[in-house]
């Protein structure tokens, strides 16, 4: 599972980082995370708000600070 | 009955009172100097976030029904300067955090907006900020808080109109106009309850992203209002001094800080017998225009159209200031 954090480097998207970090861990996930902070990378997910989430190339969520359970609730689907 | 309820939910006048009593009671003499500046950073401080964490909610409710998302949609819908309106009063209400500003200039631009109704978004979203409109009337009153919007949103549509007219599209990076084969995003349907939680997190991340601006603000506020002579301030601000509404756009240009932080220091200043209009240039060249902001938005325009944006603000700014100190003694 790739999960990827989109975002510029404000603090919501490192936030964001740590809780999807804890979340995969929590669930047994092997993830790779890896941090988009470049705009064109950003954009081209289609995304007007960051952080943005995106698990397998899929964004999951866009704006929006998750919490740990949110997140894992996305991790399940 | 107007007057109670801005005297006590707004201005909260006893929240003064409260305070003075509680410096007395830790042995602090209210008439020295030291007890002026602290009644005051006390009293503003505890006020601003009491009326922050209340506005941001309920403002954060009515935003989550219109998400850049939607407002790219309707503002897709419309041509000419009528786009322009739309964009700038959607900006009011559109939630907006300056990170998220290229993103979403990249979004809007490659759904085929027209630029110029884009900077019309860009300018009043930050500018005029539902909950800020109501903090300055708590501090000055109504008919300059409505007056402020008024402005702030004829500012973001002749701006964005005069970009629109230039036909300055070329000077967007080429990047940008590539992405417009991308997928929609969906959506999320929100209920009632998410719409809360939005609102409550929304509350904590803007409290969390402000709190030490209003500190520094109050904090310059508090020394403009007791220690700071006003000779000092009015041979450098005063209402007769040409310079005084360019000097205060020119200083607020390049700072970052947020609208929150600024009234404050409006406040003093207006309260030392600076005219209304320099201190609103002083708050609006703080929110409109950053440092960061210039450098963000070079990522995705070029020096030309950069510049000419950022001098139609500029100008329009001192414009406002100087019709303010002119006609503001009708809105006092």
């Amino acid at each position: 599972m790739i999960i990827k954090v989109l975002g510029s480097g404000c603090n919501n998207c490192v936030k964001l980082e740590e809780n999807a970090k804890i979340a995969a861990k929590e669930l047994g996930l092997e993830a790779e995370f890896i941090k988009v902070k470049d705009m064109e990378g950003i954009s081209s997910y289609g995304i007007l708000r960051t952080p943005g989430l995106v698990v397998d190339e899929k964004v999951v969520s866009y704006g929006r600070v998750l919490d740990v359970n949110q997140i894992k609730e996305l991790l399940k689907k | 009955m107007f007057q109670w309820f801005n005297d006590v939910f707004l201005k909260m006048t006893w929240l003064n009172e409260w305070v003075g009593h509680f410096i007395q009671w830790i042995g602090v003499d209210l008439q020295s100097q030291f007890g002026l500046v602290f009644q005051f950073f006390l009293y503003d401080v505890i006020k601003i976030f009491i009326l922050l964490s209340i506005l941001i909610f309920f403002v954060s409710y009515i935003q989550s029904y219109f998400p850049p998302e939607r407002t790219r949609k309707i503002l897709g819908q419309f041509n000419g300067i009528s786009a322009n309106i739309l964009g700038a009063l959607l900006g009011t209400i559109t939630p907006f955090c300056s990170c998220s500003s290229i993103p979403l200039f990249i979004g809007f631009t490659s759904a085929g907006l027209p630029i110029g109704v884009t900077f019309s978004f860009l300018i009043s979203s930050p500018l005029v900020d539902l909950a800020s409109v109501i903090l300055l009337a708590s501090i000055f009153n109504w008919k300059i808080a409505l007056a402020y919007v008024v402005v702030g949103l004829v500012l973001a549509v002749v701006s964005g109109t005069i970009i629109s007219k230039l036909k300055m599209e070329d000077q967007v990076e080429a990047f940008v106009f590539r992405k417009s084969d991308l997928p929609e995003l969906e959506l999320e349907k929100l209920t009632t309850h998410e719409r809360i939680r939005i609102s409550t997190e929304s509350v904590k991340e803007i409290i969390y992203k402000v709190w030490l601006y209003v500190l520094i603000g109050v904090g310059i506020g508090a020394l403009i209002h007791n220690v700071i002579p006003e000779s000092f301030i009015t041979a450098l601000l005063g209402n007769d001094k040409w310079y005084s509404v360019p000097l205060a756009t020119l200083v607020g240009v390049p700072m970052y800080a947020d609208i929150f932080g600024t009234l404050p220091i409006a406040e003093a200043l207006v309260s030392k017998g600076v005219g209304i209009g320099t201190a609103l240039a002083f708050m609006m060249a703080v929110t409109a225009l950053s440092l960061p902001s210039i450098v963000m938005l070079k990522k995705v325009i070029k020096p030309k159209l950069l510049i000419v944006f950022v001098s139609i603000v500029v100008i329009g700014i001192m414009v406002i200031g100087v019709l303010f100190n002119s006609f503001g003694m009708y809105l006092l």
